[in-house]
């Protein structure tokens, strides 16, 4: 089994977001799995983050103002799979920076370091030659996004190429805005699962364990971030308590959902 | 210098420069559409409603019917004659062609933008969107878009980086005036990128009532195309006074190079006429050498940034770097997809002016033409002492001058040291 599949085969996971060199990022990923999560997700800092809100945003320039590099982001997975030999780890980040040296550089390197799964906001299926296959050849996931736009049409063409699992975005906007509706939630994922092989994990708003137990209970995973990133920005450097604290709080309402 | 005429490379259907992009939105290995899954359906719905206007003849007449009654076209080609002396008389005996303004700067609005504007804006009707938005930098784009949002009765958010709207007052003031709400954004570096970048974020969150109106022919297909073909109206027009004025084609057209809109409008209808020589001119700031320009296919390379592959200013890591020219309408880290491909192809010449040159050739234009000329277009101007110096006094050369200067006097008369 791959990292992903027994990750997912437990009952429903928490997958935790943070943006790579923004405070102690070794610390924070070791309070996130000593927290509880499932999976991992790593922001790759980018100078024009047009799909993230102000929280993630805050977060790529105090990354950028401690001098991150892409090399100091794949020092930092090759850290965590050193320590962490078992848990799913995801690059998350934008095309430019991910394609720069070309995708096979990016999909070796991501090989090399032991990162399971790559998400690119601004490559769609439509453009998926300029990453997927790359990654593909060497193994790596391609975990793409899904939205309330996406429709019954275009979701084979989503998940084909695709693998790990499958990003729901619950709401059509940006990171760290409000939560879409529960019920809009239930019937998406439904529908989601309905055509997908692969789990489908829903994030975007989701920010208390109240959220985090209700979408457990209809998807196979639940994406937290902007909250996560915002007890960085107020704690910097001593972020990993309150990391290690809400991450356990997350963990126990998805983990007990069903 | 005027014949370089580089065949169309024999893979291009029908061996024509015209045919793209490609039915994936390509030019080349340029171009696509690198957007977030959340903007994908929509994306393709416009294409799909831009063939359909495309083909609807009542469309096409009411695109016409403004241009002419509510922008005031066709604009004049104008022959420049003391320009034309002016460089004749620098230039080597025999030298120093025969030159000609395109005078997009009559355009209502003061600029080519507002064409584009009147071609979005009906296609978003047609779509049934009910709200504007769109980004600007120094605010030609954000008064044009407010002009046309005002005209159809549309609501509009203009979104314009902070430190733009600290240094456009006036054009903040008249964007108002038309009815727009102008949204500074505090972002990033607070300049035209970053006002690009929430515009998208704006467009992800209500993309179901609202149309991106877009200003330069740059962003996911099918913005390049169609910013392109409304553009294309420059070119056309050009094309028509030219054979009327002097029975024949010209040798060389010179276009100032931001997004590229202007420049793509009045290349595009002659890309097939090998007799005619192209110029693209980026803004080099302070030099290029300097670090500090906005010349991205002079000092940049290809990369991936609002939903489109193109050039751009970037580190090694493929982050965006900041541009800088004194041209706010050329500030930007990139340009259209088109201009990448005709760049690396060949078909077009691309030279970068700094911003002294261009502060010359702003004045100088002034002083010979009576005409204040934006300073985007200024930079198209500048390039003229290199370029008339290598072409015989026969031939006939066509400057877009794409702008009025008025709203750049405060920029010129600080950079001269004048205190108004």
């Amino acid at each position: 089994m791959t990292r992903f599949e027994t990750a997912f085969a437990k009952g429903p996971a928490l997958v935790c977001f943070i943006t790579g060199g923004d405070g102690d990022t070794a610390a924070n990923l070791d309070a996130l799995v000593e927290g509880g999560a499932d999976v991992i997700e790593v922001g790759m800092p980018f100078t024009d983050p047009m799909a993230d809100g102000q929280a993630i945003q805050e977060a790529n320039l105090r990354s950028f103002a401690a001098g991150t590099k892409t090399s100091d982001i794949f020092a930092i997975a090759t850290a965590f799979r050193a320590r962490h030999p078992q848990v799913p780890l995801v690059l998350m980040g934008y095309a430019n920076p991910m394609t720069v040296r070309g995708p096979e550089w990016f999909a070796d390197a991501c090989a090399k370091a032991g990162v399971d799964g790559v998400i690119c906001v601004d490559i769609p299926p439509e453009e998926d030659a300029a990453l997927g296959p790359a990654l593909r050849a060497q193994g790596v996931s391609l975990i793409r996004l899904a939205t309330p736009t996406t429709d019954a049409g275009r979701l084979p063409a989503v998940l084909e190429g695709s693998s790990g699992f499958l990003y729901y975005v619950s709401v059509a906007g940006i990171t760290g805005m409000q939560q879409a509706a529960q019920t809009s939630i239930d019937e998406a994922v439904a529908r989601l699962k309905a055509a997908s092989t692969i789990p489908v994990a829903v994030g975007f708003g989701v920010r208390t364990p109240e959220q985090a137990a209700a979408i457990a209970k209809v998807a196979d995973g639940v994406v937290v971030g902007s909250a996560l990133v915002d007890l960085v920005k107020q704690h910097g450097d001593k972020a990993a308590g309150p990391l290690r604290e809400l991450t356990s709080a997350l963990a126990q309402a998805v983990h007990s959902a069903r | 210098m005027t014949s370089s005429p580089t065949p169309a490379p024999a893979n291009l259907a029908k061996n024509s420069w015209r045919t793209l992009p490609d039915e994936t939105g390509h030019f080349g290995q340029f171009g696509g559409r690198y957007v977030a899954e959340t903007l994908m359906p929509l994306i393709l719905d416009l294409e799909k409603e831009y063939r359909a206007a495309r083909h609807d003849p009542e469309f096409q007449a009411q695109f016409d019917d403004l241009l002419k009654t509510f922008v005031g076209r066709p604009s004049p080609l104008y022959p420049a004659p003391r320009i034309t002396e002016h460089f004749r008389a620098l230039a080597p005996e025999g030298k120093g062609p025969k030159i000609y303004f395109k005078r997009e700067d009559l355009n209502h609005t003061g600029a080519h933008k507002i064409n584009n504007c009147v071609g979005q804006i009906l296609l978003a009707m047609r779509m049934g969107k009910t709200r504007i938005i769109a980004e600007t930098g120094a605010g030609q784009h954000g008064v044009a878009t407010a002009t046309v949002a005002a005209r159809f009765g549309l609501p509009c958010v203009i979104f314009m980086g902070a430190k733009d709207v600290e240094r456009q007052k006036p054009n903040v003031f008249r964007m108002k005036l038309l009815g727009a709400e102008v949204h500074p954004v505090t972002s990033g570096a607070e300049t035209l990128k970053d006002a690009m970048n929430e515009a998208l974020r704006d467009w992800v969150a209500n993309v179901h009532d609202t149309f991106y109106i877009i200003g330069t022919a740059a962003g996911p297909h099918p913005y390049p195309e169609l910013v392109r073909d409304f553009q294309s109206v420059i070119g056309n027009e050009t094309r028509e006074q030219m054979l009327e004025a002097e029975g024949r084609l010209p040798d060389m057209l010179v276009a100032a190079v931001g997004g590229g809109s202007n420049a793509i409008g009045m290349f595009h209808p002659f890309l097939d006429d090998a007799e005619v020589a192209m110029v693209g001119i980026e803004a080099a700031g302070h030099g290029v050498e300097t670090g500090k320009h906005a010349a991205s296919l002079t000092g940049g390379k290809p990369g991936i940034l609002h939903g489109n592959k193109t050039y751009l200013l970037q580190d090694e890591d493929g982050q965006i770097t900041e541009a800088h020219s004194i041209s706010a309408g050329l500030d930007y880290p990139g340009l259209g997809p088109e201009h990448s491909w005709l760049h690396e192809s060949g078909r077009v010449r691309y030279v970068p002016i700094t911003d002294d040159e261009a502060l010359e050739a702003f004045q100088l234009c002034c002083a010979l033409e009576g005409i204040i000329p934006a300073l985007e277009s200024a930079h198209a101007l500048a390039a003229l002492p290199q370029l008339t110096a290598e072409m015989d006094e026969d031939k006939i050369l066509v400057v877009n001058v794409s702008g009025r200067g008025d709203k750049d006097i405060f920029t010129v008369a600080e950079a001269l040291g004048v205190e108004l």
